[in-house]
């Protein structure tokens, strides 16, 4: 079996539009949720996101491209830049077709489908651009991927809503353990907050309409993110001697069905996850010191997860800290994991715990260290990303800090 | 308006139950209306009688009204649809 080393991390999210500012944001405990600017805003019945600000996409792309690249493609594009440079790996000869990339995405052209329903339905027009297809397909930043990085190896996308990209990373390092791959681009992006995808959320009425407050007893539902995030994942021995900067070793994952509900979350399905994570890694609970939590600012999801982490953790559950992040980059479905394995590879590089914030009162079915809105300082050596999906399908990913 | 009469043919069809085993004092819970069946049955309500319901699943939303009861939530429509159609 393979070690698998993170060797590059890229990002663009409503903390920022790098991992170097995604970082600065999550250390100062920021807010990248806000007032949603999109149209028909008003129409909503929640009207706050964690959108990206200050993206230009005409400085990044040409108009061909644009004509290609819906939002979600183009943040996997951003984040994939940012992690290939970070990695300097050049993929040719036999390298090329041993590396290939595996993202995740629930929505995947979702804009560009809420757009052009407007164009038919709304304003009757009866011709669409001819690219809609290709743009608004759930692989295409995939491929994409693969043409700008030269990546001819195994190549898909998968879609589990929430744990979307958790799934997708924990395959991809499965890949490269088992041999069957060298290096993989992974993560995923997402670009939903269009009023189609919005207004589709509002019916479930499990959506804040103030702020995400992951654990606090006064927490009243979720919101809603989008981004990206994008990482190279590669064979250690591949990683060192090519002299690659090693951020994190990926070092176990696990997958589990609740095979129980649409929506509510079931305790042993999750738990299931998190001890399969642990197992796979042939970890001992207390080794474990952070886990990035799914965290979603539901009420049953958070209380579920406490009780599942209790009830893996036993005693241990008291010393170990649990955050989410999504307090502060808000919930970015699909592509959420991604963006959540930044909190983790923080802890475990820079030793700096991302705090949840918008933290105001103790829930006793919550009472974990869920690091209250400022982060903290402290060496931890293993950490857990936790994801938990509608439709009950879970997966969590174990990662070690490299020395 | 039959406002009570809707209503509870509202809730019948999402609990699949007969008209006359709703009672005004049964809770949806009782009727076996689970927390999505609740959300579902609030649409339903919204759509029959063109009102918006406030009602969040995670804690009570701002201005949201008693919905515990069948009673509760006829008490509620018709407060909601009275507002919006005086007279």
């Amino acid at each position: 079996m393979k070690r698998v080393a993170i060797t590059g991390a890229g990002t663009i999210n409503a903390l920022g539009l790098d991992v170097p500012s995604t970082l600065a944001a999550m250390r100062e405990g920021r807010c990248g949720i806000g007032k949603l600017d999109i149209r028909d805003v008003d129409r909503l019945s929640v009207q706050i996101g964690a959108q990206v600000k200050g993206y230009d996409e005409a400085a990044h792309f040409n108009r061909q491209q644009i004509a290609l690249y819906d939002r979600f493609t183009q943040f996997a594009l951003i984040a994939a830049a940012e992690a290939m440079a970070q990695s300097g790996l050049v993929c040719t000869g036999d390298l090329a077709n041993r590396s290939g990339v595996i993202l995740g995405t629930s929505g995947g052209g979702l804009s560009t489908q809420d757009e052009n329903y407007r164009v038919v339905y709304e304003e009757g027009k009866n011709r669409v651009h001819p690219f809609i297809v290709p743009k608004l397909m759930n692989n295409a930043a995939a491929s994409h991927l693969s043409m700008d990085y030269n990546l001819r190896g195994p190549n898909f996308t998968v879609a589990t809503a929430c744990a979307s990209s958790n799934h997708a990373m924990g395959l991809a390092f499965q890949m490269i353990r088992s041999g069957a791959a060298t290096a993989m681009l992974t993560g995923g992006s997402e670009a939903m907050l269009c009023f189609g995808g919005i207004k589709a959320w509002e019916g479930l009425r499990v959506m804040s309409r103030d702020a995400c407050r992951p654990f606090s007893a006064t927490r009243n539902g979720m919101v809603q993110g989008e981004g990206g995030g994008v990482f190279v994942f590669e064979d250690l021995d591949h990683a060192r001697k090519r002299g690659a900067p090693i951020l994190a070793e990926v070092i176990g994952f696990s997958m589990s069905s609740d095979a129980s509900d649409i929506v509510m979350p079931s305790k042993q399905g999750a738990a299931r996850a998190i001890a399969g994570a642990m197992q796979d890694a042939g970890l001992n609970r207390d080794e474990v010191g952070y886990i990035n939590a799914h965290g979603t600012g539901t009420a049953a999801n958070d209380k579920t997860e406490s009780a599942a982490v209790a009830d893996v953790f036993g005693t241990h559950a008291d010393k170990l800290m649990m955050s989410s992040t999504k307090s502060m980059h808000g919930h970015l479905i699909g592509g959420t994991g991604a963006v959540e394995l930044l909190a983790c590879i923080m802890a475990l590089r820079d030793g700096v715990i991302a705090p949840t914030i918008g933290y105001e009162e103790p829930d006793p079915e919550c009472a974990l260290d869920v690091v209250p809105n400022v982060a903290r300082d402290a060496q931890v050596d293993v950490v857990l990303s936790n994801a938990f999906a509608f439709g009950g399908l879970n997966a969590v990913i174990a990662l070690r800090r490299f020395a | 308006m039959d406002i009570p009469g809707k209503v509870i043919s509202i809730i019948a069809g999402v609990a699949v139950l007969k008209h006359c085993d709703v009672g005004l004092d049964d809770t949806l819970g009782q009727l076996g209306i689970d927390s999505m069946a609740t959300v579902e049955t609030i649409f339903h309500l919204e759509e029959e009688f063109d009102i918006s319901i406030p009602f969040n699943a995670n804690a009570p939303a701002p201005g949201e009204r008693d919905m515990t009861t069948v009673n509760d939530i006829i008490a509620t429509v018709e407060a909601l649809y009275w507002a919006k159609n005086p007279g």
